[in-house]
């Protein structure tokens, strides 16, 4: 059978994806964020999961003002990495898992989650960036090492949905891969955050204090990290910050108790807070 | 449906009102994700903004590159940064921008732990300074 075996939390800034196209990331700005990144390319390599459930935004590049899905589900074969206006990142076509994504939807849906099921869709940094980072760079001619299912969230119009819906999404994600015949090492990957408002008069703005209390809810009290309102993430934490509800679909995909194995946490990357959790399901 | 969120200071919630006013606007700006359309806008802005019924004032703030304008008007910044990018700006030195700062100061803020929550966190405080 299929088992989630880990979650992974980390922040999918653009001049990440940047830094590493452009081979600077031993430079003193960017060495501390990807020193934070060590442990978890060598951890990942030893876990070798077989699919990646990406949960992330599309930051207006497969979706403009015309469509705004709240949940839409990656079933395609592949997905390109798009252009987001400076030329498409230099990474690998992204490939899906058809059969466990299409098991996935129908198992979430007739689980009262409407998701919206995408056959055509290109992929940003909101995607790239995390298989960026935890697995290094990966030449645009070669493959990931593993497959993935895109899940986009819109967290750009407000509202998101609520960090409560995304915590009860990720279990019924987990339900529909726990249901799944082959034997798949499956891990989760929330991304987005953590604290950062990238317009207006308050750009700029990080809350560390509050960010390091999500990380440490993240493993010990995902419940009450999940009631966190919309109103806090986006005064406490920035308008963008509130990203971080896509962070419970992960935990919530994860068993009530997890052995946190790794944590990160690193102020600027750009304009962001950087922050990274890993988290394994006890077996 | 009421606004909780419109206390906070130098911030642009994009709700659906803004997303109503600004939704030519927004599709104007990512329509420049696309390499042959930041062609017809390099040859040519003028007309190719007409392709946008945008409102005048909308109109208006492009040509000024007037960023929190462009929020005011509807604009969201994940595409008024596709307007941005076809100006070869980054998201930080965009950033610098609105917050009217210059690039050094404002990359020397993040360097510092970013801009502090406090005092930050209602218009009442930014009213007081």
């Amino acid at each position: 059978m299929a088992r989630v075996s880990a979650g992974v939390g980390c922040s999918h800034v653009p001049a990440i994806g940047v830094a590493m196209d452009t081979g600077i990331t031993d430079q003193p700005y960017w060495e501390p964020v990807f020193d934070g990144f060590k442990f978890s390319r060598k951890w990942i390599k030893d876990k070798k999961p077989d699919v990646v459930f990406l949960v992330y935004n599309d930051h207006c590049t497969a979706f403009s003002a015309e469509c705004i899905p709240t949940f839409a589900l990656g079933c395609a074969a592949e997905f390109q990495p798009a252009d987001e206006g400076w030329g498409a990142r230099p990474v690998p076509v992204v490939k899906g898992h058809q059969k466990l994504a299409s098991h996935i939807a129908q198992s979430v849906i007739l689980d009262e989650f409407d998701l919206t099921i995408m056959n055509a869709m290109e992929v940003d940094h909101g995607l790239t960036v995390p298989m960026s980072v935890m697995f290094g760079e990966v030449d645009k001619q070669d493959e990931w090492p593993c497959l993935v299912i895109p899940l986009c969230v819109n967290v750009v119009q407000y509202p998101p949905p609520t960090g409560n819906r995304c915590y009860q999404l990720g279990k019924a994600i987990r339900r529909a891969i726990d249901s799944y015949p082959e034997d798949l090492n499956v891990m989760v990957f929330g991304t987005g955050g953590m604290s950062h408002q990238l317009q207006s008069e308050r750009a700029g703005l990080i809350n560390s204090q509050w960010d390091k209390q999500f990380l440490d809810m993240m493993t010990n009290d995902p419940v009450a990290a999940s009631r966190i309102s919309h109103l806090e993430y986006l005064r406490e934490t920035g308008s963008e910050g509130i990203e971080m509800v896509m962070w419970l679909v992960m935990r919530g995909a994860l068993d009530a108790e997890v052995n946190e194995v790794h944590r990160h946490y690193h102020v600027p990357a750009s304009n962001t807070a950087v922050g990274h959790i890993i988290l394994e399901n006890k077996v | 449906m009421s606004k909780d969120y419109e206390d906070i200071p130098g911030t642009y919630v994009f709700d659906a009102d803004r997303s109503r006013e600004g939704y030519h606007l927004n599709m104007f700006c990512i329509s420049l994700r696309i390499e042959k359309n930041r062609k017809k806008m390099k040859d040519d802005p003028e007309s190719y903004l007409d392709k946008y019924p945008m409102s005048e004032q909308q109109k208006q703030a492009v040509r000024d590159r007037d960023w929190n304008g462009l929020l005011a008007l509807g604009g969201n910044i994940y595409y008024t940064s596709k307007l941005a990018a076809y100006d070869g700006i980054t998201f930080q030195d965009l950033a610098a921008k609105m917050t009217g700062t210059s690039r050094e100061e404002y990359r020397d803020m993040m360097l510092r732990g970013g801009r502090p929550i406090e005092g930050n966190r209602f218009k009442s405080e930014w009213e007081k300074k």
